[in-house]
């Protein structure tokens, strides 16, 4: 088998989706736009050719019960991946995945297990406004008896979605369109990636950067802009928002002593405030420097590609970060 | 339609069971022994027992926050069900969930929940994970006339309809929205009108007759195993207790806000009181037989009461055991 061949971030979720509906029939894909390219990009493509519509099942317009059923259907025992190709719109689903599938393992004494994979997709930027553009991993991240995972690279996304179909848990699987094109080396056998394990991506001394899904990449190009002008960051990706991998952050603060969250999510109550207070309680004696976080402002996405600039985060609002934690 | 004295017995015996059951443990409830809230299913029996009767042990069913009927009728045991309400770590759940999270996977008891309508979603995926297996069994939600009002409702009707799922809607419509009757919920009260919109077949049944339950559930779920489905099935019934706890009519804490004579009117059509009326008019199964059976059900009943209060409290240091599997 070939050990470097490249793929993209969405056709390494589509292989991922393939390989795993081939070896097990309880694995079925369910959701809006699965025979639409617009919606999903890529990702399902030529798996209703081969699975047939029993198993890629393309829904009307109904997040609720398509979700609960998705929920329904992990509970008798089969592996579902419910995919909500714009994630604003599965807030409708709020009740079957926090009331019914986060709650149901514990609220049951562990008779029965929810092994669903909510998949939602962030589809932010291009003037699409505040309802086409949020990610609510924190939300989901604070809610007992849920992982939340957001893979940044291709090669974690095929991990990732392959170790969430076989977590006998309900995963909140996440990504961003803006990842959709980004290529990588992917191997083409079946591969987990450990849901709560980070990856330091880069090794450094002066200070610990962390952050998931597009503000990873966003941060990788930030650490090489940093190395040339003479800092050397240390960047961690948790890949899972949670369970968190806490050791890994936590080894790289001691030795740092200085660390910039960077979140494409909002701030109040947000991934960045959680890393920090898991910092602040553990580590603080080896703070150099106050904890710095990065996020979204408290404000809705907004329209104008005027506002849209100042909105989001990009790698040259983490140079400056940088700088400012490390006082260079 | 022409019965066995067996089912005929087992029938009245399913009741009996969950009667007893309920009012065993008004008492517990006013001494404080029970503190989880509990939604007692007295007076809609027929209900639960004519449902399930009709349902194979591997069919499935999904019940809400006035479950220990389903629960029962469906083959769970009694002393796990007591033992849960008590939530002590021998109960179905593990005292994790109380009365109104009650599960047995081994006999399609798949699990109950209070939000309202929460589990329509969930029956509705069981019944698309038997269409993807096509292993044949048909999957059931109960819930009250309450969830006629919530939107997965309507969600999970089309979506059923559009791919013919063995799914039976068995809305338990005892009149009152916890405090609110229907009238003041709904423009008219033909809850199973709603279904006709989507093409699904769609009955109201006296749910205070078991064997007219009986035979409209033997139907439905013919249908389904045809590839017909889904049925939707509406049950007319009463609770004889208020909407949580003893909140009692006849013992005293009244809080119920229904009118006394409608309750009254009510007790006149006891499903038990008229099933053993119809058998014994008919001569299908005499009173020494059926007498004999309520002084088993007692039997268990206290049982259930023994083994419940002499069962641990599940342990501290289990607290987040079963956050996660």
């Amino acid at each position: 088998m070939s050990t470097d061949r490249k793929l993209q971030y969405s056709l390494a979720i589509n292989e991922a989706l393939r390989q795993m509906m081939d070896i097990d029939p309880s694995v079925f894909l369910i959701g809006q736009g699965l025979k639409s390219p617009w919606y999903v990009g890529n990702t399902a493509q030529g798996l209703l050719e081969r699975f047939g519509s029993q198993r890629v099942v393309d829904t009307p317009v109904s997040e609720n019960a398509i979700t609960g059923a998705a929920v329904g259907a992990a509970i008798i025992g089969m592996k579902p991946i419910v995919v909500h190709p714009r994630m604003d719109f599965l807030l409708y689903a709020i009740d079957p995945i926090i009331n019914e599938a986060a709650n149901w393992h514990y609220m049951n004494g562990g008779k029965t297990s929810v092994p669903v994979v909510i998949w939602g997709i962030i589809n932010r930027g291009g003037e699409q406004a505040a309802q086409h553009s949020q990610s609510f991993h924190a939300m989901f991240a604070h809610i007992p008896g849920l992982k939340v995972v957001m893979p940044s690279t291709p090669y974690d996304a095929k991990g990732l979605m392959i170790k969430a179909v076989r977590d006998p848990n309900p995963v909140i699987f996440i990504d961003d369109r803006w990842l959709y094109g980004c290529e990588d080396i992917v191997p083409e056998e079946v591969y987990e990636v450990e849901i709560g394990k980070g990856v330091v991506r880069r090794e450094g001394k002066d200070i610990t950067v962390v952050a998931v899904s597009f503000m990873a990449n966003e941060s990788m190009k930030a650490v090489w802009k940093l190395e040339k002008e003479g800092i050397d960051v240390e960047f961690i990706d948790p890949r899972t928002v949670k369970p968190i991998d806490q050791e890994l952050i936590v080894r790289s603060v001691m030795k740092t002593g200085r660390l910039l969250v960077v979140d494409g999510g909002w701030k109040t109550c947000g991934f960045a405030a959680e890393v920090s207070a898991m910092i602040s309680e553990s580590v603080f004696e080896y703070l150099k420097a106050p904890i710095k976080r990065l996020t979204l402002p408290d404000c809705p996405a907004p329209a104008s590609a005027e506002l849209e600039r100042v909105f989001y985060k990009y790698s040259g609002d983490i140079v400056e970060a940088v700088k400012q934690v490390c006082k260079k | 339609m022409e019965y066995s004295a067996e089912l005929l017995k087992d029938l009245y015996r399913a009741m009996a069971r969950i009667r007893y059951c309920e009012e065993s443990l008004i008492a517990s409830i006013l001494n404080g022994d029970v503190r989880c809230p509990c939604h007692l299913y007295s007076g809609e029996e027929a209900v639960a027992v004519g449902i399930c009767a009709s349902l194979n042990e591997t069919d499935y069913i999904f019940g809400n926050h006035r479950s220990h009927g389903h629960f029962l009728a469906k083959g769970g045991g009694m002393k796990e069900l007591v033992a849960e309400i008590y939530c002590k770590e021998t109960g179905c759940s593990r005292g994790r969930g109380g009365s109104m999270h009650l599960i047995d996977p081994d006999v399609g008891m798949m699990g109950s929940a209070p939000i309202v309508a929460g589990i329509i979603s969930l029956a509705l995926g069981a019944a698309l994970a038997v269409s993807i297996r096509k292993d044949n069994r048909v999957a059931v939600c109960f819930f009250g006339d309450g969830a006629a009002g919530e939107g997965v409702l309507y969600e999970s009707l089309n979506f059923a309809a559009l791919k013919k799922l063995p799914i039976i809607f068995v809305c338990e419509n005892n009149l009152y929205a916890t405090h609110m009757p229907v009238r003041e919920c709904r423009v008219e009260n033909n809850i199973y009108k709603i279904a006709e919109p989507f093409f699904i077949e769609s009955r109201v049944v006296d749910g205070n007759n078991v064997l007219k339950v009986y035979e409209a559930g033997r139907k439905a779920v013919d249908k389904c195993r045809l590839g017909e489905g889904p049925v939707f099935l509406e049950l007319l019934t009463y609770r004889f207790r208020g909407h949580v706890g003893a909140d009692d009519n006849i013992h005293g804490t009244h809080t119920d806000i229904r009118p006394k004579e409608e309750i009254e009117a009510w007790f006149q059509k006891d499903p038990i009181r008229l099933f053993e009326n119809y058998l014994s008019r008919n001569k299908l199964v005499n009173e020494e037989a059926l007498s004999e059976i309520r002084r088993e059900v007692r039997n268990e009943v206290e049982d259930a009461h023994i083994f419940a209060r002499s069962s641990p409290a599940p342990d501290r240091r289990e607290l987040t055991k079963y956050v996660y599997r």
